[in-house]
C-alpha cells in the first residue's frame, strides 16, 4: 500500500503510541512473572521488585520460589499433567478424524455426500452453549460423568475441522495423483496415509495447534463433566485455587505462570503455524 | 478388477467416515434434538424430567434476573465491540505500512493475549484489578500520585467496565490480524489513482480502504458478537461463581449455568440456551441481509 511518505514527526508519534500500547499489553505479563517470585511479606513492597540495597536498588535475595514449591505440594503438578494429557489426546484424535472425514467428503463420490456435507457445515451455526445442558444429561446416561472419556470424546469430532480439512484437500490434493497411486496398486488407506496426509501437512500442523490450545484453555467442559479434583486440568484447578486462596496473590500468580508458560513457549517456537491456523478458513487471500 | 476397486473405495470411505459420524451423532445431533425436548421439561438433576410444555419460556419472559443477564451481556458486547473495532482497525492500518520498523514484533505482542485461556486471563485480571494490591490501581495511584485511587473496587463496583477493559486487552490484537488480512485486498492501483486525483489520506481511507475492508469488518463484528454474547468464564471466575452485587455481572450463559448446574434444572437452562441461540441466529440473519444489500448496491 502506498501512502505518501510520512514526516519524521508523524513517524515518531506513531512509534510512541505503538510503544505505549505494547507496554500496556506486556505489563501484566511482567507483573505476573515478578510477583510470582515475591514472598507473601514482600507482595505489597514495590509494584514490581521489592526495594532493597542490591543491584538497581532491588532486594534480589528476597525473591523466592516458595510460591512454586507450595503449588507443587498442593498437587498442582497433577493438574498440569492432566492438561498436557487432555490437550494432546484431543488434538491428535480430532486432527486425524477430521482429516479422514474431510478427505472423504472432498474426494470420494458416494450417495449422501452432499447431504452429509450440508449437515456438517450447517452444524457450525449451532452455538456450543446450547448443547451444555443436554450433553451433561447424555453423559450422565452414558455413565461418563466424572470420566476422562466423557470429557475427551465430545472433542474428537469438531465440525469446523472437517470443514477446514475438506477445503485443504480440495486446494492441495490433485485428483490425478490419487488416480495414479490407485493404478500403481496403492490401497485406499495407503493413499490417505502416504499421499494425502503429507500434502496437507500445513493444515495438520495448524489444526493440531488450534485443538491443543482449545482444549488447554477449555474451562466449561471440565468444570461440568469432571468432579474429582485429581482429574481437573489447570483451568479448573486455578479457578478453584482462587476460590480458596483469594488473597494469596503470589500463589495465584505462580499458578497462572505455570498454566500459561507452556503455551507461550509453544507459540514462540511455532508462531507461523499459529497465526495461519487461527485465521485459516476465516479469511481467504 | 474395476469392480473390486470401487468396492475398496466405498469400504474405505465408510470406514474413514464412521468415527466422525458416530461421534457427531452422539455429541452434536442427539444433544441438539434433546435440547429442544429438555426446554419443555423441568428437571431436578439429570435423572428426572417433568413435562411442563412452554412453561419454561413463559417463566423466562417474566424472569427479571434473565433480563438483567441480557442487559449485562449486551452492555458488554456492544461496549467492547465499539471500542475494540476502531482500535483494531487503526492498529492494522498503522502496522500494514511496510516502512514501519519492528512491525512483526508489534503484531506478535498485540496478538499474544489471545493465546491465554479465558480462565487464566480471568485469574490474572482478578489479581490486576484487585483493590490496593492490583496492578491497575497501583499504576493509577502512581501516575496521579493519589493514594485514594488504590481503593477503587473494580471487581464489585465496576465489574462491567472491568470486563470490557479485559476484553480489550484480550481481543484487539486478534481482530487486528483479521483487518491486516483484509488490508491485503485493498487495490493498489485504485489507491494510486486516488493519489493522482489529489485525494488526501482521509478521503483515501473513506473512499478506497474502508469499502474494501467492509466485508471483513462485517465478519469480525459477527464473530465478536457471537463470542461476546456467550461470555462466561471471565465474569464467572472474577465474581467467584455468582453474579456479583445485584447480579451486576451476571451474563446469559452464567445464568444458564446457575440454573442447570447449581439448581439442577436442565430444562430451564435449555430454555435460556434457546433464547440465546435465537438471539445469535437473529444477529446472523441481520448480518447476512446487510451483506446482501451491500453487494446489490455495488
Amino acid at each position: 500500500m502506498s501512502v505518501a511518505r510520512p514526516s519524521k514527526l508523524s513517524r515518531s508519534i506513531t512509534h510512541f503510541v505503538l510503544i505505549v500500547l505494547a507496554i500496556v499489553v506486556l505489563l501484566p505479563y511482567a507483573w505476573l512473572l515478578v510477583a510470582s517470585l515475591k514472598s507473601r511479606e514482600d507482595f505489597f513492597s514495590g509494584m514490581f521488585f521489592p526495594p532493597g540495597d542490591g543491584f538497581l536498588g532491588i532486594s534480589w535475595e528476597s525473591l523466592t520460589l516458595s510460591n512454586y514449591t507450595a503449588l507443587m505440594e498442593m498437587g498442582f503438578g497433577r493438574a498440569a499433567i492432566n492438561s498436557v494429557f487432555y490437550a494432546s489426546t484431543s488434538a491428535v484424535f480430532a486432527t486425524f478424524i477430521c482429516a479422514a472425514t474431510g478427505y472423504v467428503l472432498a474426494k470420494s463420490k458416494f450417495r449422501g455426500r452432499a447431504f452429509m456435507t450440508l449437515v456438517v457445515l450447517g452444524s457450525l451455526i449451532v452455538p456450543p452453549t446450547l448443547l451444555i445442558a443436554p450433553s451433561y444429561e447424555l453423559l450422565f446416561h452414558l455413565g461418563l460423568l466424572d470420566s476422562v472419556w466423557g470429557l475427551l470424546l465430545p472433542t474428537f469430532a469438531p465440525a469446523f475441522g472437517v470443514f477446514l480439512f475438506r477445503q485443504a484437500v480440495q486446494q492441495s490434493v490433485p485428483d490425478e495423483l490419487i488416480e495414479a497411486a490407485r493404478i500403481d496398486g496403492c490401497s485406499e488407506a495407503g493413499i490417505f496415509m502416504v499421499i494425502v496426509l503429507p500434502l496437507i501437512r500445513p493444515m495438520i500442523g495448524a489444526f493440531l495447534l488450534i485443538t491443543f490450545l482449545g482444549m488447554w484453555n477449555n474451562f466449561i467442559s471440565p468444570q461440568i463433566v469432571l468432579q474429582t479434583s485429581s482429574k481437573q486440568p489447570l483451568s479448573v484447578a486455578i479457578s478453584q485455587l482462587r476460590g480458596v486462596y483469594r488473597t494469596d496473590y503470589g500463589l495465584l500468580m505462580a499458578a497462572t505462570v505455570v498454566s500459561v508458560a507452556p503455551v507461550a513457549v509453544l507459540f514462540l517456537v511455532l508462531q507461523k503455524q499459529f497465526i495461519s491456523g487461527l485465521t485459516s478458513g476465516a479469511v481467504k487471500g | 478388477m474395476m469392480n473390486r476397486l470401487s468396492t475398496n473405495k466405498t469400504v474405505f470411505a465408510w470406514a474413514a467416515l464412521t468415527p466422525f459420524i458416530l461421534l457427531f451423532a452422539f455429541f452434536m445431533v442427539y444433544p441438539l434434538i434433546q435440547s429442544a425436548f429438555l426446554a419443555l421439561n423441568q428437571t431436578y438433576g439429570p435423572d428426572t424430567r417433568l413435562f411442563v410444555g412452554t412453561k419454561n419460556f413463559e417463566l423466562l419472559i417474566e424472569d427479571p434476573v434473565f433480563w438483567t443477564a441480557i442487559k449485562n451481556t449486551l452492555i458488554y458486547s456492544l461496549g467492547s465491540l465499539f471500542i475494540q473495532l476502531p482500535l483494531a482497525f487503526g492498529l492494522a492500518l498503522v502496522l500494514n505500512s511496510r516502512r514501519l520498523k519492528g512491525r512483526s514484533i508489534y503484531r506478535l505482542i498485540f496478538f499474544s493475549p489471545q493465546l491465554m485461556g479465558l480462565a487464566f486471563v480471568a485469574v490474572l485480571g482478578a489479581l490486576a484489578f484487585e483493590k490496593r494490591a492490583g496492578l491497575v490501581n497501583r499504576t493509577l495511584a502512581w501516575m496521579m500520585q493519589d493514594a485514594a485511587l488504590l481503593e477503587i473496587d473494580w471487581l464489585q463496583e465496576y465489574i462491567m467496565s472491568t470486563l470490557i477493559l479485559i476484553s480489550l486487552w484480550l481481543y484487539v490484537g486478534f481482530n487486528m490480524i483479521y483487518f491486516l488480512a483484509a488490508l491485503q485486498n485493498v487495490n493498489n492501483s485504485l489507491l494510486e489513482a486516488a493519489e493522482i486525483d489529489g485525494a488526501g489520506p482521509l478521503s483515501k481511507l473513506r473512499h478506497v480502504i474502508i469499502p474494501s475492508v467492509r466485508p471483513v469488518a462485517t465478519f469480525v463484528v459477527l464473530l465478536s458478537m457471537i463470542g461476546s454474547l456467550q461470555l462466561f468464564e471471565l465474569p464467572y471466575i472474577l465474581l467467584n461463581g455468582n453474579g456479583g452485587p445485584n447480579n451486576k455481572g451476571l451474563t446469559i450463559v452464567m445464568y444458564l449455568y446457575q440454573n442447570g448446574f447449581e439448581l439442577g434444572d436442565l430444562g430451564y437452562a435449555s430454555a435460556v440456551g434457546w433464547a440465546l441461540a435465537l438471539m445469535l441466529i437473529l444477529l446472523a440473519l441481520i448480518q447476512i441481509r446487510m451483506v446482501r444489500k451491500e453487494e446489490a448496491s455495488r
